[in-house]
């Protein structure tokens, strides 16, 4: 039963991925992507990673949306007559997509033995997620921390205007 | 089963990918990316749950969060400062412009 | 002692930020210069404790895993250089937000000492992604149309790349369990074949560092980036965050994880040498002293990923020479590109004629860095391309040899005509009345030429100590 249901869910995501890719409105394609990230929180719930589904859902669902958000209403985005004649050719760009995912999914497919994964079976017991992430990964954190500072000061610095040009 | 998980997120990568190369609006390319971010996350997960080392899967899912959104918010600020200066958000006029 | 590297430059941030006056803006310069001439100066102890006592490595490994060898000590000692003469740079050129800039500059050096010194293959994408996201800001910094382009281009490569390379740490790890180095390294040496999906995890990873460092055909971030930033950002992009991230990434993967696979060596060697290649054909037809120098420096990144294909010691040690070599003569191009455009305004190539005459420090500086470029003994580049040659030939990539030399004088051919047309033509009409640059840009002229004239003449001294100790 739960292979069926995490089945489900992962054609869900793969058809809000999508949705989030051919919607012509950029605002509503932001909101489609945070359906996206909703369904890839439940889909974290299913296989057993809790703490990494909760972030993903705090940032990504709502973080980046905000952020989108913010810059679509700040910038312009082209009115409803000029979209209209941008959309007539719109529909032909996607053409070729349904025939890449059928030719590299034929090659998966073709090359099916050479695709039989082995992977490394864990034989000692793991440290628990506290220990792993203050302690084994200690420098991690120190860079995440540089990351978000470089990312304050990058913002302060293109965003303000100088009162004085 | 666990096949069919590296299949979506295969497709996920072929449609962010995709979309990235031949879109014209600058959001949209964030988009894009924002897609790619999200087949490599489930990628991650996977690979936690198959090699049974969950806590380091997530601590590395955790750590790609945070910095994709800081790169966002970078990516962000300099559209804004490109609408500013052209009023435009096309690819093609802004890119072009340079040449 | 590793973790110093990173603590110190974080500490000076700290202190600027906490006691937030106007006083203490105008320290921001002095800090910046403090933190670089404190890290030159534990990198040098550190060199020759090294190469005093031989032993290889200084390494944490309680609850920080970080280790620093031989070469990780020329790279911290390169990144310090390269990141001084910067603040230098930009002191002089254009005074205002310095406080800004000093802070993304420390955040620089944090990134790319992190990337220098971590045993783990997922940190070092952790501190990749430091240097870039500061990169892109100090690129944009300008908030001029070009930059804002180029900064976008290159936040858009990265971010692809970072998607390709932990694609392929993540298929890493499934196949083997761990991600630290050693153990990466131990696991594939001893595998008998290698599977699918190693070749899949390889084909990713050889992708994403080849984004990151700018080798054909990836490459084109890089002009745009290079070209179009402010003169002090492009001496720090040239000097040492292409090559101090992505470039060195290549390296230590090569030298500890992969050392056994062969077809990496292939591959990359194939990579460095169309970079070589198309990086001098494509510097000559430029038209724009900066993009000439940018399509150049690809082409030198070409020599250090070919040289450490070879992988033997000796391979390594002209990769190392090389990075080295380059960060000074190439920031010296830099900066005397920047000098020219602050005297006369102008940055096309057709315009600019004959100023030998008025800017005479910066003409014999810019000839020195261009036969360094070249190869021409006895200045230092000649040494490192003659060592990377040897090692191809020993090695029995010998296609690959002739071609690396054949390109050494194409690289000659094109700074010939560059340096001849800029400097020793018939001074212009317009140019009268231009003097020598101020003495910031002259002072910081003069000790890189130094420093690529001393280490030429000094060199084989060292090689043969190098010998006497044994290292190959």
């Amino acid at each position: 039963m739960n292979n069926t249901v995490l089945y489900i869910f992962l054609g869900l995501l793969v058809v809000s991925a999508l949705l989030t890719v051919m919607i012509k409105n950029t605002l509503k394609a932001v909101i489609a992507l945070a359906c996206t990230s909703v369904i890839l929180t439940i889909i974290m719930f299913i296989m057993g990673a809790p703490l990494a589904a909760i972030f993903e859902l705090s940032v990504c669902a709502g973080l980046v949306t905000a952020i989108f958000a913010s810059t679509i209403s700040l910038t312009d985005n082209p009115t409803d007559e000029e979209s209209a004649e941008k959309n007539k050719k719109r529909l032909s760009r996607y053409v070729f997509l349904p025939i890449i995912i059928v030719v590299i999914i034929g090659i998966m497919f073709i090359t099916k033995p050479a695709l039989d994964f082995t992977w490394f079976t864990n034989t000692v017991a793991e440290d628990t997620l506290q220990n792993t992430i203050w302690h084994v990964r200690n420098l991690d954190i120190a860079g995440q921390i540089v990351v978000i500072l470089a990312g304050v000061f990058g913002i302060v610095t293109l965003l303000k205007e100088r009162s004085k040009k | 089963m666990l096949t069919i998980i590296f299949l979506t997120v295969v497709l996920l990568y072929i449609i962010g990918f995709y979309y990235l190369i031949t879109t014209r609006n600058l959001i949209r390319i964030l988009i894009a990316l924002e897609v790619l971010t999200k087949g490599l996350v489930l990628m991650l997960i996977y690979v936690g749950k198959v090699t049974e080392q969950m806590a380091t899967a997530q601590t590395m899912v955790i750590t790609l969060i945070i910095i994709e959104v800081v790169i966002l918010a970078v990516a962000a600020g300099i559209i804004i400062n490109i609408f500013n200066r052209t009023d435009s958000l096309d690819t093609r006029k802004i890119f072009r412009k340079n040449k | 002692m590793p973790t110093l590297f990173l603590i110190i430059p974080f500490i000076g941030i700290l202190l600027l930020n906490l006691f937030y006056t106007q006083k203490v803006k105008k320290l921001a310069y002095g800090t910046g210069i403090l933190v670089a001439l404190i890290q030159m100066f534990l990198a040098c102890t550190i060199i020759f404790q090294i190469a005093g006592n031989f032993f290889s490595a200084i390494e944490i490994k309680y609850f920080v895993s970080l280790s620093i060898d031989l070469y990780a000590a020329i790279v911290l000692f390169t990144i310090a250089l390269i990141a001084f003469i910067s603040l230098i740079i930009r002191r002089h050129s254009d005074n205002d937000e310095i406080f800004n800039f000093s802070q993304l500059i420390m955040i620089i050096m944090i990134g790319m000492n992190g990337v220098v010194m971590v045993t783990d293959i997922f940190s070092l994408y952790v501190f990749l992604e430091v240097t870039g996201v500061a990169s892109f800001v100090l690129i944009a910094k300008k908030k001029e149309l070009a930059a804002l382009n180029g900064s976008f281009k290159y936040l858009l490569m990265s971010s692809i790349a970072t998607v390709m390379i932990l694609s392929a740490v993540a298929i890493l790890f499934m196949t083997y369990g761990t991600l630290s180095y050693e153990e990466l390294g131990a696991q594939l040496s001893s595998a008998t074949n290698v599977s699918t999906q190693i070749v899949l995890a390889i084909i990713f990873l050889i992708t994403g560092l080849s984004i990151k460092a700018g080798l054909v055909p990836f490459h084109m971030w890089v002009p745009d980036a290079y070209s179009n930033s402010s003169s002090a950002v492009s001496v720090l992009l040239a000097g040492i965050v292409t090559k101090g991230g992505g470039v060195y990434a290549i390296l230590r993967l090569m030298m500890v994880v992969f050392p056994k696979i062969a077809i990496i060596n292939e591959v990359f060697a194939f990579l460095g040498i169309l970079s070589i290649v198309v990086g001098a054909l494509l510097a000559i037809g430029q038209k724009e002293f900066k993009k000439m120098l940018a399509y150049s420096s690809i082409s030198q990144i070409g020599y250090i990923i070919v040289g450490a294909c070879c992988g033997t010691p000796l391979g390594f040690l002209g990769a190392f020479l090389h990075f080295f070599n380059h960060a000074t003569f190439k920031s010296l191009l830099f900066v005397n590109s920047a000098a020219v455009e602050a005297q006369t305004g102008y940055k096309d190539l057709d315009k600019l004629q004959g100023l030998g005459g008025k800017m005479k420090i910066t003409t014999w500086t810019s000839a020195i860095a261009f036969l360094s470029t070249a190869g021409i003994p006895p200045l230092s580049g000649f040494w490192s391309k003659v060592i990377i040659i040897v090692a191809l030939w020993q090695v029995g990539f010998i296609p690959y040899a002739v071609i690396a030399l054949l390109a050494s004088i194409l690289t000659l051919a094109y700074f010939l005509i560059l340096q001849r047309k800029v400097f020793f033509g018939k001074t212009s009409a317009e140019f009268e009345n231009t003097k020598e640059a101020n003495r910031g840009f002259t002072s910081v002229s003069i000790i890189l030429a130094t420093i690529t004239v001393l280490v030429g003449i000094a060199f084989p001294f060292v090689l043969n100590f190098l010998k006497i100790k044994g290292l190959f």
